[in-house]
């Protein structure tokens, strides 16, 4: 099994008729996801990429079932978006808009506290089941079905870290981009404590970057839960501080959320860090 | 985005958080008026750059009569000040705040922000101000300490006494730093601030307090939603290079080394100067082109770092998502044709149809050189930027 998603899941797209939302629904469609509608207000009842549109997720729910949804708003939308998706009953939703107000996030995070929903992102690329599910932006061709599990903090460095599994031919689970923001969805931990669950997955890698304590966290926790071998990396150890790097959470600041403090805390819970990463799934491929 | 202490202060006065009487001026002769107009035997005149540290390099300065509200001026303007924070080059000093001066009892701190592992705004304060937070934080913990807000609830009032009387505030004063705090929070919602900060907040002899200095910085992602708060940017006081990437829509950082970097990607972006770092070069700047890699964007991107004189050799590095590698390749010889690039570029280019964009790269009779893989580029890139 893989984690959070497979070939079953029912996906609509939020923001389903706009340039990224179609081009990247027709990619998922293309790749096998049961994208099953999408969501755009006063177009409900049209027909998009041969798919029944929307008003309201809550429609697109009660008629199709879906249990999942990809939002591609625009930034000052998003936080709308993820919580009509909650009110809907939306258990997985994935938002891949970037340069949503952190105060938006605040007040999303505090609405989600007592429900169930799932939320992966903002600012992230979303997530794959190789050969089964494709949610999100990331390109499909490069991913294998098989036993690792990803999750990033970057989108770019989740297919730099799936292109060196599928070379090394140990292929990929499932793959998680936890996004770049501040304030943000599911973490390091969440994603972890399901891999640790899942029989597929059979190694982990985690790459983190500056800014924060998440992977300070993820460090403790595996160490105390995790007996699957993980490889990590961490981005930014040259990066200056108090400068934004790219993303909005990416700073280091006061000399908390450094690269270095990071790569410590990893390593002393016993995990084995790379210091290039192109080293990735060599190392991945060493465990086994 | 950061604003100067003089718009900040105009900001809290419009939410009835105390702050000294004073003028802005841009000439010596406009800063003595100002002095004049605000009266009193003695004042302050401090440089308006964006950075901290002012006090300790001259650039804030007790002035006894007007003579020295001139001379001090004089010696400011049109100059850069050079802080901890600002890098050897400084900012430039283009205008003043004259203030009177206020009988000092006692200095504090406030300050409010996002606290990104709790997902709350909260309000820190310590009885230990006029000092690096940092270094209270660090030395004395227990001197701090943090009030988290529901974003539902908002602001309480016993949360405002909670830190009032862990200041040592009493009576009158206590209602006086609610009003503060309501201030802070309403401001901090309403304009989309990520932190704002009051380092001292001063207990004068008679009991006031007093903002004596104030920081405010605005979260990029919602200045847009903001006009009023737009119009205050100054573009001076920021890295000229980084001011016009943002023009073309990409993120560029400045640093020291002399290898050029371009990358698809913050994490990547990041990783690619960490890479260069390992093989014994230094990454002159960050730079994220994003997804779409256009050609326009592409050129500009070089343009930009081809601006740094020290850059001795550039790296391209992209993996090429949804956008297939030959579309890429075609793109950067385009643009290194079209800004006349001189020095080594090293490409690594990975993705969809990655060979036949190296191919596109290979014997183009330009400084161009497409690498196998990434660490072999980076290798190569600094092998480059060592020969030059």
């Amino acid at each position: 099994m893989s984690i959070l998603i497979d070939k079953d899941t029912k996906v609509i797209c939020q923001g389903f008729t706009g340039k990224q939302g179609s081009f990247h629904s027709q990619q998922a469609l293309d790749y096998g996801t049961r994208l099953v509608g999408g969501v755009t207000p006063e177009r409900g009842g049209e027909t998009h990429l041969g798919l029944p549109v929307f008003n309201t997720v809550q429609d697109a729910v009660n008629a199709t079932g879906a249990t999942a949804s990809v939002i591609y708003v625009p930034p000052f939308y998003a936080a709308d978006a993820i919580l009509e998706a909650v009110d809907a009953g939306i258990q997985l939703i994935v938002c891949i808009t970037e340069g949503i107000p952190i105060l938006q996030m605040l007040r999303v995070k505090a609405a989600m506290a007592d429900t169930d929903a799932l939320l992966i992102g903002p600012n992230c690329p979303g997530i794959i089941t190789p050969g089964a599910c494709k949610i999100g932006i990331m390109p499909a061709n490069i991913h294998l079905p098989g036993s690792i599990g990803i999750v990033s903090r970057s989108g770019t460095l989740t297919y730099e870290s799936v292109h060196q599994t599928t070379a090394q031919g140990l292929g990929q689970s499932t793959c998680v981009g936890i996004g770049g923001d501040p304030i943000h969805g599911m973490n390091f931990v969440d994603v972890l404590s399901r891999f640790q669950a899942d029989d597929q997955t059979k190694g982990i890698v985690m790459v983190g970057e500056i800014g924060g304590g998440e992977e300070e966290e993820a460090a403790e926790y595996i160490k105390a839960h995790v007996t699957k071998p993980v490889v990590a990396y961490i981005a930014g150890l040259t990066a200056p501080p108090g400068k934004r790097m790219g993303h909005a959470g990416a700073i280091v600041t006061g000399g908390k959320g450094t690269a270095e403090g990071k790569v410590a805390a990893l390593k002393a819970a016993g995990i084995e860090v790379v210091s290039s990463p192109t080293d990735i799934g060599v190392a991945m491929k060493g465990c086994f | 985005m950061n604003i100067h202490e003089y718009q900040a202060k105009q900001l809290f006065l419009h939410y009835a958080i105390p702050v000294p009487d004073g003028k802005q001026a841009t000439t010596p002769e406009a800063a003595e008026q100002a002095a004049k107009e605000l009266g009193g035997d003695g004042w302050v005149v401090k440089a308006q750059v964006h950075a901290g540290g002012r006090g300790k390099v001259g650039g804030v300065k007790l002035a006894k009569n007007l003579n020295e509200v001139v001379e001090f001026s004089r010696g400011m303007l049109g100059k850069r000040l050079v802080t901890k924070q600002t890098g050897a080059e400084g900012l430039p000093i283009n205008s003043l705040l004259i203030e009177k001066t206020y009988p000092i009892k006692r200095e504090l701190y406030l300050s409010i922000l996002v606290d990104r592992s709790s997902e709350r705004i909260i309000f820190i304060a310590s009885a230990a101000g006029g000092m690096d937070i940092e270094t209270v934080a660090h030395e004395t913990p227990e001197q701090i300490i943090s009030v988290p807000v529901h974003p539902a609830a908002g602001l309480q009032g016993y949360q405002c006494r909670k830190v009032a009387y862990a200041l040592g505030l009493k009576g009158a004063q206590i209602k006086a730093l609610g009003k503060i705090m309501q201030g802070l929070y309403d401001l901090f919602l309403a304009k989309d601030a990520s932190q704002i900060e009051i380092n001292p907040l001063i207990e004068t002899d008679s009991g006031e307090l007093i903002a004596l200095d104030a920081k405010i910085n605005f979260d990029d992602n919602a200045v847009e939603a903001h006009p009023d708060i737009r119009a205050m940017k100054d573009a001076e006081q920021e890295d000229e290079k980084e001011n016009k990437a943002q023009q073309f829509g990409l993120n560029y950082i400045t640093l020291e080394g002399n290898i050029g970097c371009m990358v698809n990607g913050a994490g990547l972006a990041m990783a690619t100067m960490d890479l260069v770092k390992l093989k014994g070069g230094q990454p002159a700047n960050f730079l994220d082109v994003g997804g779409g890699t256009s050609v326009e964007k592409v050129c500009e991107a070089f343009k930009l770092i081809l601006s740094d004189h020290s850059v001795k050799a550039v790296l391209v590095n992209i993996f090429g998502g949804i956008v297939q590698c030959d579309i890429i390749a075609a793109g950067i010889l385009a643009a290194v044709e079209q800004v006349h690039v001189t020095v080594p570029v090293v490409v690594r280019l990975e993705g969809t149809n990655a060979e036949q964009g190296r191919a596109l790269l290979s014997n183009t009779g330009l400084n161009l050189y497409a690498a196998d893989d990434l660490a072999h580029a980076a290798e190569q890139v600094v092998a480059f930027a060592e020969a030059a």
